[in-house]
């Protein structure tokens, strides 16, 4: 009954773990992949107030102008990125959509998608879906980030396309601007697109945040895609939005019309009112986020477990080696055993089995709290003494 | 604001070690700036925000908000009128204010009978106070930026990507 192509995906393994964590109470989660932050007040307030008022109604396909509008204002002050919001300015459900319109409208059967691991989990999947086929490219020598050297040397005539997401799921790393260049030359010199997923964009701690479209020369080939989920604590409202050369966004607006037609209006009603007014709380979000980074990474480099130092995101992508355990048994021993939840390496590529995913979107008390308990489980597998 | 007063507003009990740590600064300079806060009366004391919604128990106490109106003295203008009445240790707040009325005192006793007690024969007959008007609490929300309800339950699911 199941089409090959959908019975290919994902690991059961993992889906089964998960279920696991989701059975269990008291746990405390470090494998969770959205601010623990509420939406802030005014943007519900302002969602629950167009309700009030009755806009309940369709918007245009692209979405509302006035929040595209709000978008291409935001990237300009931010960081002198222009997109004209007539057309080269789509709103998605969520980056996930994005990237799904994106990849179905540049893939031919057959075309190869590079994907530097390890990734986000769904990049490889939808190009799967897409027709495509995703190359894997291994990062971990180089500290997890995409090198012009091993971007070169994983690209062949059938290549189509680069996804590119910083920081990054699930390893927290992300780039400079002379980093970003190097890649940048490397795709136009063999007339490559980019897809590049900035969805954590905001939330670089060290550095300013480069988007990729504002380098010379690329702005064209890419497809820019970011979102409200995580800057403004919106996960559930499922807002993100596409941006690109009018050719490619009237061409992803397309697939769009006939499967989304748009995104729900109460949700584009509060983005833009994010837009508005919550840089102050954006920015408290950042500040409790970065702290939060210090804490859980001296604890890990205190119990010993190595990890690459994030610079964005809420993540930090843990080695477990000297556990000798795969990572779904570790992940499921220290969930048996303290009740802390973590992601399985796995999950972000099948050659990750000595990684863990950690998320430090959660309470400095409950980081603490983590930390403790990982030190007991490590005492637990005999691999610290007291 | 100095980012270690924002941390122990939201935390007194965060360490000088903790805050070092998160902060990326030095034990000694946390530890230094704390102290200088302290001295400087910046920080002037850690509390606990305590919900007496949920301890009704006997020495529970009731509070009130009390506008007072006082004229205010040759030379010395509000703020000796004002010590006389801030001295009485059952004002656990006072405010000089604009508008209609001058100081809003925020008044705490055993029962509704010791809070109008205490208006009527210490702080009415004052010399300066020419009228007060008392507003008894009957619920609190929110205080200090903590809503004050029982611990929300975590509306996340506990596991994605």
């Amino acid at each position: 009954m199941i089409s090959e192509r959908v019975q290919r995906l994902e690991p059961s393994g993992i889906r089964a773990f998960f279920d696991m964590v989701l059975g269990m109470k008291d746990v405390i989660s470090l494998g969770v992949g959205e601010p623990d932050f509420v939406t802030p007040w005014q943007i519900r307030e302002t969602g629950i107030y167009s309700l009030e008022q009755g806009f309940t109604s369709y918007t245009s396909n692209k979405g509302l102008y006035k929040l595209r509008l709000g978008i291409n204002r935001y990237l300009k002050s931010r960081y002198g990125l222009e997109y004209c919001p007539e057309n080269e300015i789509l709103i998605t459900v969520g980056v996930s959509e994005g990237l799904d319109l994106a990849l179905r409208t540049i893939i031919n059967p057959k075309d190869e998608i590079l994907i530097p691991v390890p990734s986000y989990v769904s990049y490889g999947p939808v190009t799967e879906l897409a027709g495509g086929v995703p190359v894997y490219v291994d990062t971990r020598a180089q500290n997890f980030k995409l090198t012009p050297k091993i971007l070169e040397k994983s690209i062949n005539r059938k290549t189509k396309a680069v996804i590119l997401n910083y920081p990054a799921n699930p390893t927290g790393i992300s780039y400079a601007k002379k980093e970003l260049d190097e890649i940048k030359k490397v795709i136009l010199k063999h007339e490559l697109l980019c897809i590049s997923d900035e969805i954590y964009g905001d939330l670089t701690y060290d550095f300013e945040h480069t988007p990729f479209p504002t380098l010379s020369g690329i702005k064209n080939r890419t497809v820019y895609l970011n979102g409200f989920s995580k800057s403004y604590a919106m996960t559930g409202w499922r807002i993100g939005f596409a941006c690109g050369s009018e050719e490619i966004i009237s061409a992803m607006t397309k697939i769009h019309q006939y499967t989304i037609l748009c995104a729900p209006i109460t949700s584009q009603i509060a983005a833009y009112e994010a837009l508005q007014t919550a840089k102050k709380s954006v920015e408290e979000m950042k500040r409790e986020y970065r702290r939060r980074r210090e804490l859980i990474l001296d604890g890990l480099n205190n119990l010993g477990l190595e990890c690459v130092r994030p610079d964005g995101a809420f993540y930090v992508f843990v080695s477990i080696k000297k556990t000798h355990l795969t990572s779904l048994d570790f992940a499921q021993k220290l969930l048996k055993e303290q009740k802390v939840a973590v992601v399985p390496g796995t999950a972000f590529g099948k050659d990750f089995d000595d990684y863990i995913r950690i998320s430090y979107a959660s309470s400095l008390e409950n980081l603490k709290e983590a930390l403790n308990r990982i030190g007991e489980f490590l005492k637990y597998l005999n691999l610290i003494k007291n | 604001m100095d980012e270690i007063l924002e941390i122990l507003e939201k935390d007194g009990r965060t360490t000088p070690e903790e805050i070092a740590k998160i902060t990326n600064r030095s034990l000694d300079k946390v530890k230094k700036a704390i102290r200088k806060y302290e001295r400087e009366g910046v920080i002037l004391k850690y509390k606990a925000i305590i919900n007496k919604e949920l301890i009704r128990d006997e020495d529970s106490e009731v509070r009130a908000l009390i506008e007072v109106r006082v004229s205010p003295e040759k030379d010395l203008g509000f703020d000796h009128v004002a010590e006389r009445i801030y001295r009485f240790e059952e004002v656990k707040s006072c405010y000089l204010l604009s508008g209609t009325y001058d100081l809003l005192l925020i008044v705490e006793g055993k029962n509704i009978h010791t809070v109008s007690q205490f208006v009527a024969e210490k702080l009415a007959p004052l010399e300066n106070v020419r009228g007060t008007v008392t507003h008894f609490l009957l619920k609190k929300y929110k205080e200090d930026g903590v809503i004050l309800k029982h611990k929300e339950e975590n509306k996340r699911i506990t596991i994605s990507y």
